[in-house]
Parts: structure tokens; sequence; C-alpha cells
């Protein structure tokens, strides 16, 4: 908002007729002040990717979180299976792609979903697909950057994991904490409490503190959302704060709209009342919304370009090159100088022979003072 | 309780009479009610369901108490029962409620094995009862009937249809004990969403042959009841033990911002159409159930298992006591046989260990034998040896003593030489003799004489005389 007030104001100095008095005042404004203003409008122009991933058991609402954040029906035609089919499956990956618009800023939206996961009976390392959907992007993405042609690269990268854990319980159960163990180094993980309407407000919030308790005693990486500038107000220092006290936020979807205190609002009709799904006293739909799209949705993807995806870059070079000196063999898939290794084995061998050139230097020196000497005497 | 209701008078002729008066038989079940009304009744609950689902809190909400129990964690590596008996009173009526409920169902990953100790578990209550019937000495009537006359298993209220592992648990179970499904925590289903649940559920049970327990219809008191819950299967609960107040009155609820969830509002959730159903309609026949069906089905599985048969090949029938005794006939010449055959591995053994003993014996005395001949040997050779030597030693000093006599009778030697040479030729060894003894006395001083006569006739005293030095005679 500042930048396009900043921009007018321009507009208006450079346009009107100059006033003599303002036009010491011009001397000292240069105008690079402008340039969040055309970051913004390149960005316009370009148009953004989002990639968002959604895990969790069947039946904990994701695709109605989903709908309810975008407020789309991208489900439309979805077959369910049935339990005797859930028993021996293998999870799926799936992904929807759309584009939305608001105020011309195009957003192009993919959601990953992962139906099959912890539905079987026996779910060892049923993560392992996802963990390999997610180094396939990040794989393809490496290979793109290092290509020739780099006019036109996908980001198809996960830039977000919404987690959904089920309410019923009493905390993570071993094959959530299994999951996002496997999944925190590689991708941003936000834990959901999903279906948070069969809690009470004390039952959620002993819920939330369980969680809080066993993702740090797990050790698990959750995102963390960023420090506050210190010269934002304190308004916004208070609402940070708020939203960080909230995590895992505890949530309800909805694909209906209900009619509510005179307005039509989404929401679960119940004989007992209605559930407002944008109502913060009733879950924390609306915190997850802003987190996600209105203020850290850019932050999301940086985390993810520069964190998760330089961890796997550095990882995958280590391990080519590694592999090189141990094969001798010209196969890698990108073109590249030969590094150093890290190898420990060839560390030691070259700082044996540095220590052998070093004593063998001192003795040719000693040597050469003795002749000098000689010649001397 | 009458297990089977056989027509007694199947047999017989049946004639219907009038009675005269009233005689007074109709106090027959009065007096069984309160026969068991004295004893007191016992009744066992099963629940299955996942960790945090709402189990302990459904039955403290039925029953009316707080049980006490501790929240279960998640991280159970398997799965175990735990089953815990309470005394309840109400009235008059004594109730021995045991509630049996499965921890750590539902957390692991891998839960292919998650039905197997609730299934051990019925078929353990299932043979102590089969144990203390086929007692000599039994009290039947004073046996705390563990068998499990209900089993409530919870479904999660995820709205789309049931979950694999429910599918397989509830398959086992069906055969074992009279299942009632639950869906949990109700108060998270709108109605319209509730109403495809649950016909999605029952879908999926009857295409799976999934038999669960069904309200009886066929007395005519309640059947009318039981057949209209028939069609509100599963129920769809809501359970709280905290009071809220709604109106002017305190009832059980759960508080949310949006509004108060009556547990006991029947527009709100099947709370109390389970109640009916379980305590207060149906607890006896789910007790009868048990017994009647599927006790009988495990004892029959379990003794046709053991060879037991109703008929024998001659379609004769078979007397319980009959087959016991020839199976007992058996087991015993079973035994027998075993002992045999151990004994006779154990003498043999004992043989075959002497048989070592006596070779060992035998080898270590020729051993010692052959050490004592050797020893022998070495003896004697030695002894040989000492012979030897000393024989040596002899002949070296008579040797000595000759060679020393030898050397003393050194200068005479010429003419004794000459003289014995003649005399030797003429007379044997006897003048040698002589001459030695001459030689013998002359060893004190060589004797000068020519003639032996003369040298016989001198003594020494005369030795010295010089003519006869010079050998003048």
């Amino acid at each position: 908002m500042d930048a396009i007030m900043l921009q007018e104001k321009l507009v208006e100095r450079l346009l009107c007729p100059r006033v003599r008095t303002s036009r010491q005042k011009e001397k000292q404004y240069v105008g690079f002040a402008t340039l969040p203003n055309q970051v913004h409008r390149k960005s316009v122009k370009k148009g953004f990717d989002f990639t968002l991933m959604v895990a969790g058991e069947s039946g904990m609402g994701k695709s109605t979180l989903v709908n309810s954040l975008f407020l789309t029906d991208l489900y439309k035609d979805r077959k369910l299976l049935n339990a005797e089919e859930r028993i021996n499956q293998t999870v799926e990956i799936i992904k929807h792609t759309v584009d939305i618009e608001e105020k011309g800023v195009k957003l192009k939206l993919t959601i990953v979903d992962t139906p099959g996961f912890g539905d079987a009976v026996n779910n060892n390392e049923c993560w392992k697909p996802i963990t390999d959907y997610i180094d396939q992007q990040f794989e393809q993405y490496f290979r793109d950057e290092s290509g020739l042609n780099r006019k036109n690269i996908q980001d198809n990268r996960v830039h977000c994991c919404l987690y959904f854990i089920p309410p019923f319980g009493h905390g993570l159960r071993p094959v959530d904490v299994e999951f996002m163990k496997a999944l925190h180094e590689k991708v941003n993980v936000v834990p959901l409490i999903a279906k948070a309407d069969c809690l009470t407000p004390s039952e959620i919030k002993k819920l939330k503190d369980r969680v809080r308790d066993e993702i740090e005693r797990f050790g698990i990486k959750v995102y963390q959302f960023p420090e506050c500038d210190s010269d934002e107000d304190e308004e916004f220092k208070q609402l940070d704060k708020e939203l960080k006290e909230c995590c895992p936020f505890a949530v309800i979807g909805s694909n209906t709209v209900v009619e509510a205190r005179g307005q039509r609002v989404r929401g679960r009709l119940y004989p007992w009342g209605i559930v407002e799904v944008e109502n913060q006293s009733h879950c924390d739909f609306v915190k997850l919304r802003n987190i996600l799209i209105r203020s850290h949705m850019h932050d999301l993807k940086d985390v993810t370009c520069d964190m998760h995806y330089e961890n796997y870059r550095a990882q995958c070079i280590q391990d080519m090159t590694s592999k090189l000196t141990q094969d001798n063999r010209m196969e890698s898939p990108i073109p590249m100088l030969p590094l150093p290794t890290p190898d420990v084995e060839t560390d030691r061998l070259i700082k044996m022979k540095d220590e052998e050139l070093a004593r063998m230097q001192e003795m040719l020196n000693k040597m050469q003072q003795q002749i000098h000497d000689g010649k001397d005497q | 309780m009458a297990a089977t209701d056989v027509d007694i008078f199947s047999n017989e002729e049946k004639r219907n009479l009038s009675l005269g008066g009233h005689v007074g038989f109709d106090s027959l079940p009065d007096q069984l009610v309160s026969k068991s009304v004295t004893q007191g009744f016992c009744f066992n609950i099963l629940c299955v369901g996942e960790t945090g689902i709402g189990k302990s809190t459904l039955m403290n909400t039925l029953f009316n108490t707080m049980f006490e129990n501790e929240e279960a964690s998640h991280y159970q590596n398997g799965v175990c029962m735990r089953p815990r008996t309470y005394d309840l009173q109400e009235s008059n009526v004594h109730l021995k409620l045991t509630i049996v409920d499965t921890v750590g169902f539902g957390d692991q990953i891998n839960k292919e094995e998650s039905y197997k100790p609730i299934v051990d578990y019925i078929d353990t209550q299932f043979e102590n009862y089969l144990q203390e019937e086929l007692k000599i000495k039994r009290s039947l009537f004073n046996y705390h009937d563990g068998r499990v006359h209900i089993c409530l298993y919870f479904i999660a209220p995820t709205g789309h249809s049931l979950k694999s592992l429910d599918l397989v648990t509830m398959k086992k179970l069906d055969s074992k004990v009279n299942i009632i499904p639950i869906i949990a925590k109700a108060d998270t289903i709108s109605k319209s969403e509730l109403h495809k649940f649950k016909i999605k559920i029952m879908s999926e049970l009857v295409s799976n042959g999934v038999q669960i327990y069904q309200f009886p219809t066929d007395d005519h008191a309640v059947t009318e009841i039981n057949s209209s819950m028939n069609a509100h299967l599963p129920f769809a609960v809501v359970g709280s033990v905290e009071e809220v107040k709604v109106g002017n009155k305190t009832v059980r609820a759960r508080q949310y911002p949006w509004g108060v969830v009556q547990v006991e509002n029947e527009s709100h959730c099947d709370f109390v159409k389970l109640r009916e159903m379980l305590i207060r309609v149906n607890m006896e026949d789910l007790r009868e159930q048990t017994h009647a069906r599927h006790y009988e089905l495990y004892r029959r599985c379990k003794l046709e298992e053991m060879g037991f048969t109703d008929t024998d090949p001659d379609c004769q029938p078979f007397s319980l006591q009959e087959t016991y005794e020839a199976k007992r006939k058996e087991f015993m010449g079973d035994l027998q046989k075993k002992e045999e055959e151990m004994r006779q591995m154990f003498v043999n053994k004992v043989k075959e260990t002497e048989a070592e003993l006596k070779e060992k014996e035998r080898e270590l005395h020729n051993k010692f034998e052959q050490l004592k001949h050797m020893h022998q040997e070495e003896k004697r050779k030695v002894e040989e040896k000492r012979r030897d030597l000393e024989e040596e030693m002899n002949a070296f000093n008579r040797r000595k003593v000759a060679a020393e006599t030898l050397s003393l009778a050194q200068p005479l030697k010429k003419d004794k030489d000459k003289k014995k040479s003649v005399k030797t030729e003429n007379q044997s060894g006897v003048s040698l003799s002589k001459s030695k003894v001459m030689m013998a006395k002359a060893s004190v001083e060589p004797l000068k004489c020519d003639s032996w006569w003369q040298a016989i006739q001198c003594c020494t005293c005369l030795v010295h005389n010089a003519t006869w030095k010079q050998g003048l005679f």
C-alpha cells in the first residue's frame, strides 16, 4: 500500500509543473524508493505459484479444508474407497492444479493429495511414496537449474505440507511422529488439529499443549514462523505472538454455507448450534488462512528454496562426487567441475604426505646449510 | 438359566387340560426372579476402539459412576486387555460388572496382529468356563462367569466409512461375541452426514458378511421397540460426565462455544437408545445369546478338536463318558509307551557307559603291565651291567697285584728264567709254584745262588754271606 502511495506522489511531482520551492526537495530525492513498486508490478505480471501438500488419514477433513481455504471446489467427483479395499491400500500421490485470480494477481495453486496414507492395516513406511515424490521434485528442479536453457523452469517443489492430526486421541500417535520425522527436513511441515469441533475449548488447549510437548520431545522440526521486525507496530507484534502460541492450529472446514446471525457464512449446522468456520472463537481457521496465504506464503516458498532445497542439493552433489571418485566413471547427469572431495581417507593421506614433504624440506635446508658452512670454512 | 429351549413334551402326547381353580404355579417366574435377585447378576462388557475415542467416558456415562481409569498412552507396543470388575447396586439388584478395555488398539504402525489379543481373551474366558463345566466336582452357580456378553465396537467419526482395521477386527470377532457397533464422538458429525455414514457402515458390514448383534424380535413385549432400534444401528453416541446448566435443569452435556450437546437429548445423539437397548431391555438376552450361541459354538469346536463326536461310525449316539474313557485309555497307553521307551533308553545308555568304562579299565591294565615289564627289563639290564662292572673291577685288581709282584722279582728274573725254563721243560707247574714260593720268599732279598738245593738250604741269614753271592760252592 505504501508503495502505491509513494508512486502516486512521485507521479504528481514528475508530471505536475515544477514549483520553485520544491526544487531543493527534488535534488535530494533520487527515486529508488519506487523499487518495491516495480517489484510489485513485475511480480503481478509474472504471476505466482504455490504447491501445497495435504497429508493425513482419510476422513480428517483435508479436502473440506482445502475447499474452505481457497473458496473453491477442487474435489468435485472424488471416488472414495470402501473399507475392504483399503486393507492393503498403498499411498498414491494425486495433484490438482488450479489457476485462481484475485485483484489482478494470478496464482497457480497446486494441491498435492495423498490418499491412502495411514489407511491400510499395516502402515509400515507408508510415508515413503510421499518422501520419494518430494525428492523427485527437488531432483527435477536441480536438473532444470543446472541445464543450459533455464528460461522456463517450472517450480513443482512442495512449499508446504499440512499434516492433519486426529483430535480423537490424546496426542501424537506413532504414525504421526514417524511421518513428521521423515518429512521435517524436506518440506515445511505445518501440523493441524483436524475436525476441531469435537473438542471443547479446554480440551483443545490440553491437546495443543500435549502435541507441542511431544513435537519437542521427539525433535520434530515443524515450520517456525519468522520473527517479525522490531520496527513493526505493537498490534502486529501482539498478533504475531498470539499466532505462534496457537500452533498447532485447531481447524474446522466446511463445504456448505449456512445462515447464522443473519449472515450467510461457511459453517456446519448441528441441532445444538452452528459452527462458523471463520469465527475466531470457534476455531483457528482464520489464523491458518492468514498465515498460509496472506502473510507467510512467500516466506514458505523462501524457506523451501533456501533451506530444504539447498540441503537436498548439497547432499546430492556430495553423493555424486564421492561416487565419482569411487567409480571413476563420468556418469553425472549434469556438467560439473571436479571438486575436491571431502573424503576422510584422502585427507589423511594428503596430510601425511605434507608432513613428509615438510620434513624433507627441513633436511634439505640443513644439508644446504652444512655445505654452506663447509664452503665458508 | 436354560441353555436351550427344548420342548420337553415333544415326544409325549400333549393334552390340554383346564384347571378347576387357582393352583398357584403362575408364581414360578416370580420365584425365579427372587432367586436370581438374591444370587446377583453378572455382566461383562468388552470395549474395543482406538485410544482416546471415548470408551471410558462412555462407560462412566452409561452407568452413571466414575470408574477409576488412567489415560492410556499412544505408544504401546501391542494391544493389551485390561479387565476391571466392579460391584454395582441399584434398588435391591446386585450387578457384578466387568469392563474389559483394549489398551493400545489402533496405535501401532503395523496393525495386522491387533485383533489377536482380543480373540485370545475371549477364547480364554470360554475355555475357563468349559473347564469348570467338565470338572467332576463343579460349582457352576458359584462360578464367576467371565465370558464376554457384549462387545461395543467404537467407530471413529470420519464421516466416510469404516476403517480397514475396523472391518478386519469385526470379522474376527463376530462369531465369538455379540457386537454392537457404535459411532463415537458423534458431536462432530452433522445430521445429514450422519445418515449417510450410518448407511455406508451398515452396507459395508453386510457386504463383508459381518454378523452384528440384532435385537431380538421374537418376544412380544419388546418386538416393536427392538425392531425400530435395529434400524438405528450403529448408534451415534456422545459421552460426558460433566454437568451443564441448560434452561433450569442440570444435565450431562458438553459445552461448546456454539452450543451445548446434551447427552440424554434424543435429537442430539443416540445415547438414550443405546442405554435402553443395552441395559434396560436386552441385557438378559445378551447373556443368553452368549451362552447359547457363542459359547456352544466354541465348545463344539473345542471338543471336536479333541476328537469327541456325537455319533460314532455306526450312527449310534455316543455318550460323553464312553468317549472320554476311550480317550483316557488311549492317553494312558501313550504315556506307558513313552515311559517304556524312556526306560529302554536309560538302560541302553547305562550299558553303553559301562562298556566304555570297562574298555578303559582294560586299557589301563595293559598299560600297567607294559610298564612293569619295561621296568623289569631295565632292572635286569642294570644288574647285568653291574656284574660286568664288578668282574671288570676284580680282573683289574688281580692284574694290578700281578703287575706289582712281577715288578718286585725283576733282577732274578734272568736266571730264574733259565732254570725255570729248564725246569719247566721237565717239570710241571709244580716247580713253578715252588719257584714262586721261593720267589715269594726271596722277595725280601733276591738270592744269588745258582743251585736250587742250596737255595733251599740257605735261609735269609745266609743271603748276605758273600760266598754265596759269588757262588763258590
